[in-house]
């Protein structure tokens, strides 16, 4: 019987609080203010900076943005070195997801379709921790494990198997003194440093299969490998395809791999970099951001029809 | 089910350890590299084993004032994370508006998109405003990535926080604030602790973004970064990536044990 009524309540914080619970819409935009602001201020903000930037041009004799309106720089992606620059990178591109999603989907199946309980977890967390952990950590880890000198150099003359190593080394384009100093190495890291973002949307898709459909397709005479391509699959390529959107944007956006491990040719991440850096030529960096932006956006769109979303 | 009706064929045993064997040797060796006698190469087997490279970063001045600098930008980027992220998750969860699904959008562009596009924007925005690059650009980068680390941890919180829980609190006399303070927020501590955590690793780790927006302040992965670039002692960076996943992971693990708790309270209401 000694409880307050609602009446009785009139502290101004409690009048504060009564006014806002009235009125939802002002309550609303209180809280979406501030995070809105910030997010349009400094982010978007900076996006169309970056946009505008990509218009003007770096006057070639002094060296200076010149703040006309221009096309001239999006002219200088169609450049041979500027062409040679993306097309290598969309090559990596490819060749990193492809590679990803097939060493992604054993781990994916095997955790989503046996691992129970503790083994579970314990999947979860091994993927997990690489994802969260450093990723320059990561990067160095494989420079221990490239350089010439190093690991998988003694491990090979050990199995016997220097030979495989040398011939590997030996090919061309892909090849180079030492694999820390090749494509192949470049490539190696990031495979596996995009490796988590591939198995994680794989495993959310797999888990998703009904065990009902697996045992339909048995019931109704299928092998296994039948099951495999015509059920299973099919139902885990949204997952496949949305790992893909991350191992595709991150390997067209990295400009720190490609400068610790590979042979110094340019990808369109490192090209950003020293076009804005050394060379002070912000237009035409802004012009090459744009690139993959338009990249992923293509990408992003033929995703959403193939149903890749929903599997996020 | 239980974990015998299953068994897995051995080829996708195989494959599925051996992947998971290759996302966590590499890390190994940077324990071992970490106490070799080597510094001028990555030999491999070290000729020698030594301490000695702990006690000489416990000496570098830089590297102290390196993890000073990144641990005060990972906390006032997480503490802002926190404040505007939870406000987002709160508006968006509770309320259906004109323009969510674009909010929710712009939430998750700073991750969506690679982050040298986020740094070279900052950067390009700073040129044209003519803003020195300062311990504050740093730190308005970290904040718009953080943002939805904690946004996403909230925001789920908030989602299974059923509406008459509040209605409740109303009717039994509680004015808005104290509903926030005794009934939401203590069902949101465990995931706000979570994404804070989050943010904070990930920020403590960040290096594509601070490359474009730090000056001449060196953050512990930018010192690293230039390490990697140009070796000079090569052990003593393995004592600073041991130092950093340490930083990085617990956190993280902690954060996945804060997280799966509330998950499995969750579960059991339904």
């Amino acid at each position: 019987m000694s409880l307050p009524t609602p009446m009785a309540a009139t502290s101004p914080l409690t009048r504060l609080a009564d006014h806002l619970y009235t009125r939802p819409r002002l309550l609303l935009w209180l809280l979406l203010l501030p995070p809105l602001a910030w997010l349009g201020v400094v982010y978007l903000g900076s996006l169309l900076t970056l946009l505008a930037y990509s218009f003007f041009s770096l006057d070639d004799f002094s060296g200076v943005i010149s703040f006309e309106p221009t096309l001239r720089t999006y002219g200088q992606l169609f450049d041979g070195a500027n062409l040679d620059i993306i097309g290598r990178t969309l090559a990596m591109a490819i060749a990193v997801t492809l590679a990803d999603a097939a060493i992604a989907f054993p781990i994916a199946y095997y955790a989503a379709r046996y691992a129970r309980g503790r083994s579970k977890a314990l999947f979860y967390l091994a993927v997990m921790l690489p994802l969260w952990s450093s990723y320059l950590v990561k990067v160095y880890a494989w420079k221990l494990i490239l350089a010439r000198e190093g690991i998988l150099t003694w491990g090979a003359q050990h199995l016997g198997l220097g030979w495989l190593l040398d011939g590997v080394l030996a090919l061309p384009v892909i090849g180079g003194p030492s694999l820390s100093i090749s494509y192949l190495g470049t490539f190696l890291v990031f495979c596996y440093v995009w490796l988590p973002y591939m198995i994680l949307p794989a495993q959310a898709a797999l888990e998703r299969v009904p065990g009902s459909l697996i045992e339909a397709a048995g019931d109704l005479g299928a092998t296994p490998a039948q099951t495999f391509r015509t059920v299973i699959f099919p139902l885990a390529l949204p997952g496949l395809i949305a790992g893909s959107i991350f191992t595709f944007s991150l390997t067209l956006g990295d400009y720190i791999i490609p400068q610790i491990i590979g042979n110094s040719s340019y990808f369109l991440g490192l090209a950003v970099y020293s076009q804005q850096g050394t060379a002070g030529n912000i237009p035409l960096a802004a012009a090459l951001t744009v690139v993959p932006i338009a990249i992923m956006g293509i990408y992003l769109l033929s995703a959403k029809r193939m149903g890749a979303f929903d599997a996020l | 089910m239980r974990s015998d009706t299953l068994t897995s064929p051995l080829p996708l045993r195989i494959t599925a350890f051996a992947g998971l064997l290759f996302l966590h040797l590499p890390l190994l060796l940077i324990f071992l590299y970490a106490f070799t006698t080597e510094e001028k190469s990555y030999q491999f087997p070290p000729p020698g084993l030594t301490g000695k490279w702990f006690a000489v970063a416990w000496g570098r001045q830089d590297i102290w004032d390196a993890i000073g600098l990144s641990l005060k930008i990972a906390a006032i980027s997480t503490a802002l994370a926190l404040l505007l992220g939870t406000m987002a998750a709160a508006a968006v969860a509770r309320a259906r508006f004109f323009g969510r699904d674009a909010v929710t959008f712009l939430l998750l562009l700073p991750i969506a998109l690679p982050g040298i596009i986020t740094g070279i924007s900052l950067r390009a925005a700073f040129n044209l405003m003519d803003l020195p690059f300062s311990f504050w650009t740093i730190v308005l980068g970290h904040a718009t990535f953080c943002i939805v680390v904690v946004y996403n941890n909230a925001v789920a919180r908030f989602r299974r926080t059923t509406g008459s829980l509040i209605e409740a609190s109303m009717d039994l006399g509680a004015d808005g604030f104290q509903t926030f303070r005794y009934v939401l927020l203590p069902g949101l501590a465990t995931a706000l602790l979570a994404g804070g955590m989050l943010a904070f690793a990930l920020s403590f780790d960040e290096v594509i973004v601070t490359t474009f927006t730090a000056g001449q302040q060196a953050t512990l992965p930018i010192w690293m970064l230039g390490e990697l670039i140009r070796p000079r002692q090569r052990p003593l960076t393995n004592v600073v990536a041991i130092f950093v996943i340490a930083v990085t992971l617990l956190p993280i693990l902690a954060a996945y044990y804060l997280a799966r708790d509330a998950d499995t309270v969750a579960g059991q209401g339904k």
